[in-house]
């Protein structure tokens, strides 16, 4: 079995990357962070911003090549160097991905709660043949991640920057084709659930003492 | 110092080395693959697991500090059933391909699985394939086999100083590579084949070709740079087929720079294999006594001199010698590249500080010389003291030079140096405050017109600057190959007079100026332009054919041993002379090896001994030559193509792909 992992060479590169007045500014703020000579702590932030631009610039958030080594140039560090930490990191997207990205947590309290169900429907809804893959139309690409850190309000799909929980089959078409009109639903809940109070509203500490 | 109890065995170590090192100070033997004593310590393999006391679980023993007390088990059941885990766990992807991978015979995963694997696999699913990187010309890569210790990450990044190599993904996926490829930009590459544990990677131009034990190993010396790398010859049937690093600290450590190691195919093409006249302006092939008598002829009331190259060795120089002496001569040289060497004082053209001594130095300046390229190893060993103790560096050159460390620029040439020499240049401030100040020049800044107005400024430098000190000698001339020093310390430096009849050409290209109608021999053992000129060719042994003295930029006398014979007719070079001698009227009385290096030893002393010792200059006087003559010309290193550098190399194919790849604008 040959690991499907990008070597960066499988598709079109651009030929050129320098970050936008935007990423300057953000990433001035970022090296600021670190005490001096320690400016390659910012790569993974810095990595975001280059994902971030990608994004506003073309659609798709990825990091291309020569992003990397722009990275590479602000810090002052070898090109390589910034090719392992993001090639490491899932959240680094290393090719093209659609306009929207589908991350469906697949980690136990999420399979538990139905994630297989959420999954099915952003194949079906998005046209997505599996994960890792993108719609014909390019405005999805579906992931499978770890953990969110969501659990109590399992299952949990995000997309792009955006949590949506409590998910289940219908909620999920729904949010897809909402996408697909170009709106953007609230994040959240989709049952109306208060931050990670039980469902219905909360169960103890009804009575506020002394009142 | 901590007392450290191994297997029972009480060895006392200092503080802060690790259990590892302990053990090994034990005798005892732990296996491991990613650590290496000249790297960092990464600590990712698991195999160097041993048990200590009051520990819960077994420790890698290359990562942990040792500590005063410490009872530590080598071989205990926790320890063995531990490192058959981990060498069950590296096996699950390594391919059992060992009877088709060069590393075969002498890998450390196939020797460990024998002494701590298990005898049977238990993995029956699909083992993972990673696809094969290109670095180049020179290393082979086979990932499958990648057991991920990350040693060649640690060495192109640490040592060689080109961090190209890294590991991208994670976890199942992770790859060692360069991830956009490329051919790594280092001289040294051929190091990642000998840090390899296993077979990823190997040699390109070794691939298929031989198993280690059929191999005639033969221990010898480097010549095509000045360094004098200790190296082993592995000849099979008459043929070089590789060559590998020996561990010399005071020399090259355990590294060898990648011309040395792979130019040597360069010895088995365009080679002179049999004497050689000239008859009716045509060269004729002849016999030996005809070659000789041609001589005696040619040479018959002439006037005469002699040249030797760059890579001929001393017994070939001092029999040269003897032979001009017999016939009258004395017009003797050896800087064919011009340089303005003052040989009246061993330390003016020598590498006084030492190799190891570059680790003592606390400010260093380079002038005129790219030791990147003229010297890899020495180069490796300045990036080592740089990064280990950021000792400045400033560097008289071309500009945006990557030498590998950090050096401040200080100007392109002679004005530059005449600065410094006047010592109100802002690097004099750096120099003056260091106590181990040392000085690299070029041989190439003396090969100029100026040349010895560039010694005698440089001269200046170090004893303006404290670089002589009664237990410290920062002077050092950087050569640029094996056979230089040597004839320097013979007194080929009379030079050769413009109306010279009759010259001997000892592996040396003709002079510029050798008059129509001179009658010109050539000896060698690769005939460039000196034998196209030649009236008669004698066939001579390459380095690695004959029981040689060469010495290195040091001053380091090293003994060179016969791994195959010389091709054809040809044959070693003071054995030739000797030879002509007889047929010349000039006998010379020597007639074996002992009684060559007995007259060199009479000849100069230094070759009776080891020739290199750490030393002082208590005489500060300094080269001929008039430091204001410096020009204000930019110094320009004369290797600028470091694959083809020598008549060796200019004959591989292995380096002319290497110019090709490396240089595409100069290869032809």
């Amino acid at each position: 079995m040959v690991a499907e992992m990008s070597t960066g060479t499988e598709f079109p590169q651009p030929e050129s990357f320098s970050f936008d007045e935007e990423s300057l500014k953000a990433i001035d703020t970022i090296v600021k962070r670190y005490p001096p000579g320690k400016q390659a702590s910012a790569v993974i932030p810095l990595l975001y911003v280059v994902q971030r631009q990608m994004k506003r610039q073309t659609g798709s958030a990825w990091v291309p090549n020569k992003g990397m080594d722009a990275v590479a140039e602000r810090l002052g560090m070898a090109p390589i160097r910034v090719y392992e930490v993001a090639t490491f990191y899932f959240m680094f997207n290393m090719r093209p991905i659609g306009k929207f990205h589908l991350q469906v947590c697949g980690t136990t309290p999420c399979w538990l709660r139905g994630s297989d169900e959420v999954a099915r429907a952003c194949r079906e809804a998005g046209k997505v043949g599996g994960y890792g893959q993108t719609s014909e139309d390019g405005l999805f690409t579906m992931t499978e991640v770890e953990c969110l850190g969501g659990c109590v309000n399992a299952p949990i799909l995000q997309v792009d920057d955006d949590y949506y929980e409590d998910m289940d089959y219908e909620s999920t078409v729904k949010l897809i084709e909402a996408l697909r009109r170009g709106e953007r639903p609230a994040p959240g809940s989709v049952i109306g659930r208060q931050t990670s109070a039980p469902e219905g509203g909360p169960l103890t500490l009804l009575d506020v003492p002394g009142e | 110092m901590a007392k450290v109890t191994v297997d029972g065995i009480e060895v006392e170590v200092p503080n802060g080395v690790s259990v590892l090192q302990a053990c090994e100070a034990a005798g005892k033997e732990i296996p491991r693959f990613c650590y290496h004593e000249r790297l960092s310590v990464a600590g990712n393999c698991r195999m160097c697991l041993v048990e200590v006391e009051k520990a819960p679980k077994p420790i890698a023993s290359c990562a942990y500090p040792v500590a005063d007390g410490m009872k530590v088990f080598t071989d205990s059941p926790m320890v063995r059933n531990g490192r058959r885990g981990v060498m069950e766990f590296l096996l699950i992807n390594h391919p059992l391909d060992c009877p088709i991978c060069d590393q075969g015979g002498e890998c450390d995963l196939q020797d460990q699985a024998m002494a701590f694997g298990s005898d049977a696999s238990r993995y029956r699913e699909e083992k993972r394939a990673v696809k094969d990187k290109y670095l180049g010309p020179l290393v082979k890569t086979i990932m499958n086999r990648c057991i991920q210790c990350t040693r060649c990450v640690r060495f192109a990044t640490e040592v060689a100083g080109v961090p190209e190599l890294g590991a991208t993904n994670r976890g199942e996926n992770m790859e060692i590579g360069t991830y956009v490829e490329k051919a790594l930009t280092t001289e040294l590459s051929g190091n990642l084949i000998d840090i390899c544990p296993v077979g990823a990677l190997t040699s390109r131009p070794y691939a298929f070709v031989s198993r280690p034990w059929e191999l005639r190993k033969t221990d010898s010396v480097d010549v095509l740079d000045a360094t004098g790398t200790n190296v082993r010859v592995d000849a099979r049937a008459g043929e070089v087929l590789r060559i590998l690093p020996r561990t010399n600290d005071d020399v090259n450590e355990e590294w060898m720079a990648d011309r040395g190691r792979f130019a040597f195919d360069g010895l088995k093409r365009r080679r002179l294999d049999r004497p050689w006249v000239r008859k009716n302006g045509k060269l004729h092939p002849a016999s030996w006594t005809e070659a000789f008598t041609a001589i005696a002829a040619g040479f018959a009331g002439r006037k005469l001199g002699a040249v030797v190259g760059d890579l001929v060795d001393a017994e070939a120089a001092v029999a040269l010698r003897d032979l001009m002496a017999g016939l009258g001569s004395t017009h003797l040289e050896c800087r064919m590249d011009g340089a303005a060497i003052d040989a009246s004082r061993r330390d003016f053209y020598t590498f006084n500080t030492g190799i190891a001594g570059i680790e003592e130095a606390d400010a260093l300046l380079i002038i005129g010389s790219n030791p990147r390229l003229e010297a890899p190893v020495i180069n490796a060993r300045i990036r080592k003291r740089v990064a280990t103790s950021g000792c400045p560096v400033g560097f008289i050159g071309p500009r945006g030079l990557n030498l590998t460390y950090a050096h401040d620029w200080l100007g392109e040439g002679g004005t530059t140096l005449k600065a410094l020499v006047g010592g109100d240049h802002r690097f004099n401030e750096v120099l003056r405050a260091a106590k181990r100040p040392m000085l690299i020049l070029g041989r190439g800044a003396l090969a100029r017109a100026d040349g010895a107005a560039v010694l005698a400024a440089a001269w200046q430098v170090a004893a303006q600057n404290g670089m002589l000190q009664a237990d410290w000698h920062g002077f050092n001339l950087l050569h640029q190959f094996g056979g230089q020093v040597a004839p320097l310390d013979l007194g080929f430096t009379t030079g050769i007079p413009a109306d010279v009849q009759g010259l001997w050409l000892l592996g040396a290209e003709p002079p510029a100026m050798v008059p129509e109608g001179a009658f010109v021999v050539y000896q060698g053992h690769h005939g460039e332009a000196g034998a196209a000129r030649a009236d008669v060719i004698l066939p001579g042994a390459a380095y690695t054919e004959k029981d040689a003295t060469w010495v290195n930029t040091e001053g380091r006398v090293q003994r060179g041993r016969l791994a195959v014979y010389p091709p054809g007719e040809a044959r070693e070079d003071w054995k030739v002379l000797r030879a002509a001698s007889e047929v010349l009227g000039v006998r010379l009385p020597y007639d074996s090896l002992d009684a060559v290096r007995a007259r060199l030893a009479e000849v100069n002393p230094v070759f009776a001994g080891p020739g290199f010792a750490a030393h002082g200059c208590t005489d500060t006087a300094g080269p001929v030559g008039d430091a204001a003559g410096v020009s204000d010309a930019a110094f320009a290193s004369n290797i600028l193509n470091y694959w083809q550098a020598d008549v060796v190399s200019r004959a591989s194919a292995t380096m002319a792909e290497c110019a090709r790849t490396y240089l595409p604008q100069a290869a032809e």
